[in-house]
């Protein structure tokens, strides 16, 4: 039954880690396929986005020349929201202000049309608006793909997947079950254009630099997430994601675009992005589940990088760089076992979870393998927490003829009340445990 | 949190689709199972798109042509494994000029 194969790997996707791992394949000189169902290379493609440039840097090192770069940034901050309030902390250097820079922000749709053509020049052979249907299987090993197309029958050597959170290839060819609603955050973004002078002024920053703005509180409706806004050279990205297990769970109801305008009417956020016109609006699931939810990810003839293998560290927000770098790593096992004449079944094939065992990826995983446990198991990190320091740093700042001391007491007594002392010592000692 | 109205055909009205004519790329399996068994309905708020919907019977309708392929209603709907998804066919769905 074994059709000869026409190619020696086809990489379905061409996100993040379907470029990485099929730029990579065609640099070394193999013959390569890649399927991306989308009209072109991005057009199916959500996120916040930062771009790290170490993970791409290690791909194509030069691609600060031409790459469509947003801004790099300068400035983070972290806020911390009440109903009315926020605390916060900014973090600014000029550091950051200096080339190399180290974070970008980035529109996907634009960006990833660029890796995709870093990827043909490299001399793989792109086939867009084609969705893969099937993994074709010859006995125990993947032998080709079938696509939606007539005569889409492909066959290769090797098929990896690189087809994002929702894939279907490995479910259906039983690699792995259903994704558990706990193990995925379904976020919501828009993008809001404005004169770029607006967002200067705004954000107190230059022509080319940026400020990203993370924050958790009240904003998610008591619901584990974080709520993000973000500078784009002409627009701002503003979005909101929270486990997929908690909207559903929500007495409330509450539904997506409901949260996201509900934020974006935060007093702190609002004259933000006021005048903004907003010109798309997003859905993308992420999956956040961690080392705990990693799936088998090589096998007879295919191994599985980036979203579709759940590489994304939650806690730092990072995943298209765990994307680029499963990609390259899987790549590179390919390349060595075509070298060797190993053959491509499971057990040539599991050099690439070594290599990814002894990379950022699997050890970043690993040192919050508990994080998501601990966060979800204790709501109150999203709800009282919030409250209780907004509530603490207006209480301090306000000055109303009371004396200091007097309000500390008062603050420790509200403390007190919304988490007992226990809680709150164990709270801390949970967080750090799962921190470090 | 207060609960607002938000008219989300107005936002999915910025977004380019090329809509597969008659070919709905998600379907509800058993719309009995929807009616009768299901008492939460989570689809119906929990779809970003707004693509499900209850009806005064206690109905569950589903109108795919606003979908964004997030894969939620898929993934919530463990109890009763009742929505058949699958990616539009190449080319068509939800296009995203910016992401
Ligand atoms: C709202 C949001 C904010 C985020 N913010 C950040 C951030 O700031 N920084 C960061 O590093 N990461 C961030 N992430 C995570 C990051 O986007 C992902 O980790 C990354 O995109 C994963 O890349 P990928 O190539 O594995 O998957 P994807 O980018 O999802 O690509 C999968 C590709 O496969 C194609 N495909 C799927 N199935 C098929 C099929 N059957 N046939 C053909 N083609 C198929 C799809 O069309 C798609 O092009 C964010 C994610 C979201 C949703
Ligand atoms: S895939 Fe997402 S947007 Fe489409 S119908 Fe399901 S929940 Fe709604």
């Amino acid at each position: 039954m074994k059709k000869p194969s026409q190619f020696d790997a086809i990489v379905v996707g061409a996100g993040p880690s379907g470029n990485a791992c099929a730029y990579t394949l065609a640099k070394a000189g193999l013959k390569v396929l890649q399927i991306e169902r989308g009209e072109y290379p991005g057009s199916k493609n959500v996120q916040g986005a930062i771009l790290y440039a170490n993970a791409l840097e290690q791909i194509i090192p030069d691609f600060r020349d031409d790459a469509p770069l947003e801004r790099h940034i300068i400035e983070q901050r972290m806020w911390l929201l009440d109903e009315t309030s926020f605390v916060g902390t900014h973090i600014r250097s000029e550091d950051y202000n200096k080339p190399p820079y180290n974070r970008y922000t980035i529109l996907r749709a634009q960006f990833d049309k660029w890796f995709s053509a870093k990827v043909r020049e490299a001399g793989a052979l792109l086939i867009c608006e084609t969705t893969v249907n099937h993994l074709i299987m010859d006995g125990d090993q993947v032998v080709g793909v079938q696509c939606d197309r007539i005569q889409g029958d492909v066959y290769a050597d090797v098929v990896i997947l690189a087809d994002g959170v929702n894939s279907t290839l490995a479910r259906k060819a039983g690699f792995h079950g259903e994704i558990k609603s706990e193990n995925v955050a379904l976020a919501v973004k828009e993008i809001l254009f404005m004169p770029e002078e607006t967002i200067r002024q705004r954000f107190n920053i230059g022509e080319e630099s940026g400020v990203v703005i993370e924050m958790v509180g009240r904003i998610t409706d008591g619901m584990m997430g974080t709520g993000f806004l973000y500078t784009n050279k002409e627009s701002l990205t503003i979005g909101v994601g929270c486990m997929l297990g908690d909207f559903k769970n929500n007495p409330n109801r509450t539904s997506p675009y409901a949260l996201l305008e509900q934020m974006k009417r935060h007093p702190a956020i609002a004259p933000l992005i006021e005048g903004g016109e907003m010109k798309e609006y997003c859905a993308h699931l992420i999956p956040e589940g961690g080392f705990h939810a990693i799936p088998q990810i090589y096998g007879n003839g295919w191994m599985i990088v980036g979203d579709s293998g759940g590489f994304v560290n939650a806690v730092h927000r990072e995943g298209s760089n765990l994307a680029m770098t499963t990609g390259r790593l899987a790549a590179e096992t390919v390349i060595n076992a075509k070298a060797a004449s190993k053959g491509y079944r499971a057990d040539s094939l599991k050099a690439y979870k070594t290599a990814l065992d002894d990379s950022f990826v699997m050890k970043d995983l690993y040192k919050y393998r508990d994080m998501p446990k601990v966060l979800h198991k204790n709501p109150q990190f999203f709800t009282s927490y919030p409250d209780m320091v907004a509530q603490a740093a207006r209480t301090m700042i306000t000055v109303d003829g009371v004396d200091k001391k007097t309000k500390e007491r008062e603050i420790f007594a509200s403390f007190r009340k919304t988490r007992k002392l226990t809680g709150l010592v164990g709270d801390a000692y949970k967080l750090w445990k799962a921190i470090r | 949190m207060t609960a607002i109205t938000v008219n989300v055909e107005e936002k999915l009205f910025q977004n380019r689709y090329r809509v597969d004519a008659g070919r709905p790329h998600i379907k509800i399996k058993d719309a009995d199972i929807c009616t009768n068994e299901c008492g939460s309905k989570s689809c119906t708020f929990v779809c970003p798109a707004s693509c499900y919907k209850t009806e005064g019977n206690g109905t569950v309708t589903l109108i795919t042509d606003g979908c964004l392929e997030c894969g939620s209603c898929r993934i919530i709907c463990s109890e009763h494994m009742n929505v058949d998804w699958e990616y539009p066919r190449g080319g068509h769905g939800i296009l995203f000029k910016f992401g």
